[in-house]
């Protein structure tokens, strides 16, 4: 039986939500499922991962792993999987996992796949699903080596509890000499997001159609009225009239709300391939020949700034009858 | 730009080495504009038009600005990519870059991350910088992967997803940009950075720079001259097919009645 190892990422101490839903991959697979926990809070972790269907949690609480970038993890996981032989290891496609899973890669010589939407066992090894073209198209790349290592984006798969305790392995901290590099200093936030986008039900995202950055209020203010989050395009994000913590597609979340509201978004691959998997899709836009309408549930073809501020008050109007 | 996306930089401990060394990973990629092909052998094809990677571009801003800021500074550029990759490396030039290497050779096409990364190393290595710096992913493959590989393979510490940039002396802090804020993450140099656009709008070539672009060197390297073999492939590619497309819905035109059939599916899927 293959044996999988899952690195459960620790935000603030507590799993990261790709790593539950790794877990499910991992159990789908029909493998020996165990993770792999560093930093603050990895022993205390290892119920909820047990719950999920690790079997096994090797759990370091040394904070090296939280104050030193990258390094301490590649070190750690390292022994790990020279002694524990893993098949296949999987990382959340996160800003912090991939890190840890580009160094280990190298430093193991075995190479990765990233950004993936699957993976699948078949004859005897693993094949990845990988986006090409921004989504036109899904490649089948079989993987070549033991450990293979693949990164995962997060939403392709639905986390499920299904009960089990994990039997915790405490390890300790292999770090080398060189290994205390990139200092984590401080963590600022900027402002308390309302609602996250990835957890958002509701996401109205705006593009080059919303004219300019002060017109984002509009979205604003209707994502609050439907209790949802404010997502955007790269090019409104490249163009600097929100930060890339909004931004939606291939560089930048994956999201799969209930609903979808793109506002003056064309629907460029990069960007649909972030959204796609909404279960229902509302797209505004003036061109009718907007790709984002060809995929959406409802397209009206139309100017955004005149429909938003309308449907924001005719919302606030239905949820009080 | 914002006043928050303005590299800042203090030099006040460079005496004793003050020459900084700035080396910047680009890629040309097929332009985005243009129709996309697959080779036979299910490979992107290379053999269109290109451009310099536009993640690449903040990351030639990035190195112009460190530079700009340093009593002296050089900054190199190194890509790896066929022939074609010249226009985009040119492009580096003409922003700024004072010169480049430019890693061709029949043996690296379809060359995986890992390999990628490899090449990279061996060429950067013989430059001996103080800084690397590279986009966070490219934008054709978005897999992010050879920024960190080549900070191990380096054996360089990483800063990453920076939207600014800070050198002071022998010391590099960033802020880099997460989903509430920013880290705070520094490191002693010799290290590598990737830069998100927060850096600052990659500046226009001028016309003086594409002129002085034209006499800058690019050194020509092959595998050989680089001592890197091709390790076995990570991933064998079995199949391409087109990805599920969701079925078109209804396109209605906005008469004055558009608000009321949305609130309609609003409340079809009981979300008002």
């Amino acid at each position: 039986m293959a044996k999988i190892w899952v690195f459960a990422e620790l935000a603030e101490a507590k799993v990261a939500p790709i790593v539950l839903e790794l877990l499910a991959k991992a159990r789908d697979l029909g493998g020996e499922v165990e993770a792999v926990a560093l930093g603050k809070g990895a022993s205390a972790a290892a119920e909820t991962l047990g719950k999920h269907g690790a079997k096994k949690v090797y759990a370091c609480d040394d904070e090296v792993f939280d104050q030193y970038v990258a390094q301490p993890a590649t070190d750690t996981l390292e022994a790990l999987v020279k002694s524990g032989s893993p098949d296949l290891l999987l990382f959340g496609f996160t800003y912090d996992s991939r890190e840890v899973a580009g160094r280990l890669s190298a430093r193991l010589g075995v190479g990765q796949v990233s950004n993936c939407l699957d993976v699948e066992a078949e004859g005897g090894g693993f094949v990845a699903k990988v986006p090409y073209f921004g989504g036109a198209k899904i490649a089948s790349l079989k993987l070549n080596n033991q450990p293979a290592i693949v990164l995962i984006r997060p939403k392709s798969f639905e986390a499920k509890e299904v009960g089990g305790t994990a039997e915790v392995e405490k390890v300790t901290a292999t770090v080398g000499a060189d290994s205390k590099r990139a200092h984590l200093k401080e963590r600022i936030a900027e402002k308390g997001e309302k609602v996250k986008l990835e957890d958002a039900t509701i996401i109205v995202s705006g593009g080059r159609g919303m004219q300019g950055p002060e017109n984002f209020p509009l979205l604003e203010e209707l994502a609050d009225a439907l209790g949802g989050a404010v997502g955007a395009s790269r090019a409104v994000v490249d163009a600097g009239w929100v930060p890339y913590s909004m931004q939606v597609g291939q560089t930048g979340k994956s999201v799969r709300p209930s609903v979808y509201i793109a506002a003056g978004i064309s629907g460029a691959m990069q960007h649909t391939v972030g959204m796609k998997g909404s279960k229902v899709i509302i797209a505004i836009n003036k061109d009718a020949e907007a790709p984002i309408l060809k995929m959406a549930d409802l397209g009206v073809v139309g100017d955004a700034l005149k429909i938003v501020p309308k449907l924001t008050e005719a919302v606030k109007a239905k949820k009080k009858q | 730009m914002t006043p928050s996306a303005i590299i800042r930089l203090r030099f006040t401990a460079f005496t004793e080495k003050a020459r900084l060394k700035i080396v910047v990973t680009v890629k040309q990629i097929p332009d985005p504009n243009a129709t996309l092909k697959l080779t036979s052998d299910n490979r992107l094809a290379r053999d269109g038009e290109v451009v310099l990677d536009p993640g690449d571009e903040y990351g030639v801003e990035a190195a112009l600005r460190i530079k700009e800021a340093a009593d002296e500074a050089e900054v190199v550029l190194v890509s790896m990519g066929p022939a074609k990759a010249a226009d985009a490396i040119r492009k580096g030039l003409s922003m700024g870059a004072d010169r480049a290497i430019h890693i061709s050779d029949d043996g690296l096409a379809g060359a995986d991350a890992l390999t990628t990364a490899q090449v990279l190393t061996a060429a950067i290595k013989g430059e001996s910088p103080d800084l690397v710096v590279c986009g966070c992913e490219s934008t054709d493959g978005s897999t992010g992967m050879v920024p960190p590989m080549i900070a191990e393979l380096l054996g360089f510490p990483q800063l990453t997803f920076a939207k600014q940039v800070e050198v002071s002396g022998s010391k590099v802090t960033i802020q880099r940009q997460t989903d509430v804020g920013y880290d705070v993450v520094e490191a002693d140099t010799p290290a590598l950075i990737t830069v998100t656009a927060g850096v600052g709008e990659p500046r226009y070539a001028s016309l003086k720079g594409i002129m002085a672009a034209r006499s800058k060197e690019v050194k020509k390297v092959g595998l050989g001259d680089l001592g890197v073999t091709r390790g076995k492939p990570a991933e064998e590619v079995l199949e391409v097919v087109e990805a599920e497309k969701r079925q078109a819905g209804e396109v209605i035109e906005d008469d004055g009645n558009a608000v009321e059939k949305i609130v309609a599916l609003l409340a079809k899927v009981k979300a008002v």
